[in-house]
């Protein structure tokens, strides 16, 4: 079991024949993702890595029937791409692209808005269900098949949450990227949501950074909702007010945004806050055999 | 991206938004003569002096000063210009003032009062809407209103599909008290200041304070914008207002090189693949003993030449006792990143500093051979516990 994506998911990519595209589309076939075909306007009835091209997102889904998109195009072209995705039926849109104007992903989402699908990022490392799909830009042998769901705004400090898991024999069921930018398709909570609800997964890291209150809101939450333990950290304890930390999300603008704030927050809603990312592993494990004590 | 007041009052006037009137001056000799022209144009006898800097609290600063004749001028704009102005939001370096903006006094008696109101645009990250934010309490910060006096804190959210629509702008103006040409003017206000918001592509604007004169016209006196960098492109003319006295040179400099770098006050470096990652090893720091001395990505592809530009960059900055560099190497080899920092450490030569490289991720053991076996001074650590350790160990010493 796993969350959005699985064996089953056919999967297109949206700016397939560019660099971005080519070089990570022929990962995620190496992986065993099941690739459908690609969209590139302008070479439909092409061949690229043995795979079939399209003009537009509408003839891949007639023709594949594929429910999964990963976008690699362009900044200025992606809130289009996303879209056409979401005219075309695709259920999980996975954008990957960074530096998004704002304008165009506020439009983008609420163009979304009261469709049936579900948007993750932009500007994220997308998703993946180890041992079985691979749908974003992540170094596929860190992760193991496994019982833990991993949500994160971040993507190396993703990788480094994973990696520990791995380390001290945790396998992931499903780790969502959900993005670093300030208009996202899913939030911290909608994707813990995802996860407290997969039978499968017993265990959640929640990993978030300085800026808006998603981890806080994530928290409340959990608190009142949660069934399973979940692991959170905050990137950006010791980051400045008022500047912009790499993410275009990630600036504290108040008081109720800085880590301290939202790990004060996590913590009295009952999750297991780590103050070192050294130590995300660990604290998952020993999480785990207290909540089975006690279970 | 920041830009000046005189520059953000220039971009609402093309919009049609009220503005108190000004002129850029960069010598004493120039603001009189800015001072001239404002009193032809608008018939003002007094000026106000105002400090170009990008940010916030200039007034109580010193660096905002009411003229009263042209020798005012002269005398207060050669004490504001070059002047080293701390406020608030400066830090305690303080800024240096290259500009200042001569301004028309706005606040001259007349019918009625003259009254100052509070907007601001921006984004509303949890409902990825726009929203208007104004107050009657002008001139004081929103924060401090928000926190003691909430109710007077008006909201209107922007439908993304529809745009700001008359009522939206009627209700503010109802809601802030104004009334008669004053209520006309303050809508009209409203509605032209949305409109520069969204077609310059803005992150924020901040009009603080707004004035209702005694003549009930609705001006601009003060104009925070921020721009968002991703839209930039679309927007040359607006790119171009870049000023780079206002940024730190080294961060100049690592943004050339394509890095994302922002200067800290801290003793330790750092370099990093990745936003979140950089962070969370500038926190590891924090807990190792010491203080991150920058945030510095080196972005997805860290190879032999941004690891020279992030080296140099990081070695300019004094304070720097040590460096740690924490790659997660998944697209990116370690290997390749351990070449490329012997290569850089060669290439740069006697660096006093000692240096951790943590490497992890696509053949990090291979790289960390190649750290150790390379003869340099250089700590190799795989696991991130074991990199905080060594910086504990060496700050220590």
């Amino acid at each position: 079991m796993s969350v959005l994506v699985n064996k089953q998911s056919k999967v297109i990519v949206q700016g397939f024949t560019g660099s971005e595209g080519t070089f990570h589309a022929g990962q995620m076939i190496e992986y065993g993702t099941n690739v459908v075909g690609g969209v590139t306007p302008g070479k439909g009835g092409t061949k690229h890595l043995d795979k079939p091209v399209f003009n537009t997102v509408e003839d891949a889904v007639k023709e594949t029937g594929a429910n999964v998109s990963i976008i690699f195009v362009p900044p200025a072209f992606a809130a289009d791409a996303i879209m056409e995705a979401a005219d075309a039926g695709i259920k999980v849109i996975i954008c990957i692209t960074e530096g998004i104007p704002v304008k165009d992903m506020i439009k983008a989402k609420e163009y979304i808005k009261g469709k049936n699908l579900t948007l993750i990022g932009p500007n994220c490392p997308g998703v993946m269900t180890p041992g079985e799909a691979k749908v974003g830009i992540m170094p596929a042998f860190i992760h193991k098949p496994g019982k833990i769901g991993i949500v994160s705004r971040s993507g190396t400090l993703t990788y480094e949450a994973v990696d520990q898991l791995s380390k001290v024999g945790l396998g992931q069921s499903t780790c969502i990227g959900i993005g670093g930018d300030p208009v996202i398709g899913t939030t911290t909570k909608e994707a813990v949501k995802l996860l407290m609800d997969d039978p499968h997964t017993e265990g959640i890291i929640m990993i978030g950074e300085i800026g808006g209150s998603m981890e806080s809101e994530a928290a409340k939450w959990i608190k009142e909702n949660g069934t399973k333990p979940v692991v959170g950290f905050i990137a950006g304890q010791t980051a400045p007010a008022g500047r912009r930390m790499g993410h275009a999300g990630a600036i504290v603008g108040g008081a109720d945004d800085t880590a301290a704030a939202k790990m004060k927050i996590m913590k009295d809603c009952g999750l297991f806050v780590v103050e070192s990312p050294a130590d995300i592993g660990e604290t998952m494990l020993k999480a785990l055999q207290k909540s089975k004590a006690t279970a | 991206m920041n830009i000046h007041e005189y520059q953000g009052k220039e971009i609402l006037k093309k919009y049609g938004v009220r503005i108190q009137e000004g002129i850029v001056a960069e010598t004493a000799e120039a603001a009189v003569e800015a001072a001239k022209k404002l009193n032809q144009q608008t018939g003002t006898e007094w000026y106000v002096v105002k400090a170009q800097i990008h940010a916030g609290g200039r007034g109580k600063g010193g660096g905002v000063k009411l003229a009263k004749n042209l020798d005012e001028v002269k005398d207060l704009a050669g004490k504001i210009i070059g002047m080293n102005l701390v406020t608030k939001q400066t830090g305690p370096e303080g800024k240096h003032v290259h500009k200042v903006l001569i301004s028309q006094d706005v606040y001259y008696p007349g019918e009625s009062k003259p009254k100052e109101y509070y907007m601001s645009i921006l984004l509303d990250r949890n409902t990825s809407k726009n929203l208007i934010i104004a107050s009657t309490e002008g001139g004081m910060e929103i924060e401090e209103v928000a926190e003691h006096t909430p109710e007077k804190i008006i909201k209107e959210w922007v439908d993304p599909r529809v745009g700001l629509q008359g009522f939206q702008a009627r209700k503010i103006a109802f809601k802030l008290g104004v009334e008669g040409e004053a209520f006309k003017e303050m809508v009209n206000f409203i509605q032209a200041l949305y409109k520069a918001y969204e077609e310059t592509d803005s992150a924020m604007f901040e009009i603080n304070p707004v004035l209702k004169t005694s003549d009930n016209k609705i001006l601009a006196v003060d104009a925070k914008v921020n721009l968002d960098d991703n839209a930039l492109y679309r927007h040359k003319d607006l790119a171009a207002l870049r000023d780079l006295n206002e940024e730190d040179p080294l961060e100049v400099e690592a943004s050339n090189s394509g890095l994302n770098y922002v200067k800290l006050d801290g003793n330790v470096g750092c370099m990093v693949n990745g936003a979140g990652l950089a962070m969370a090893t500038m926190d590891i720091i924090k807990l190792s003993g010491g203080e991150p001395a920058n945030f510095l990505d080196v972005g997805g592809g860290a190879n032999a030449q941004t690891v020279e530009a992030g080296f140099r960059i990081i070695l300019k900055d004094p304070n720097v006792k040590a460096i740690l560099i924490n790659i997660f190497g998944g697209i990116v080899r370690c290997d390749r990143v351990a070449n490329g920092v012997v290569e850089a450490y060669k290439k740069i030569g006697d660096i006093k500093v000692p240096i951790i490289v943590r490497l992890q991720g696509t053949n990090a053991e291979e790289g960390a051979k190649i750290i150790e076996q390379s003869g340099l001074k250089v700590f190799s650590a795989i696991l991130l516990k074991d990199a905080a350790a060594k910086v504990k160990e060496v700050l220590s010493k």
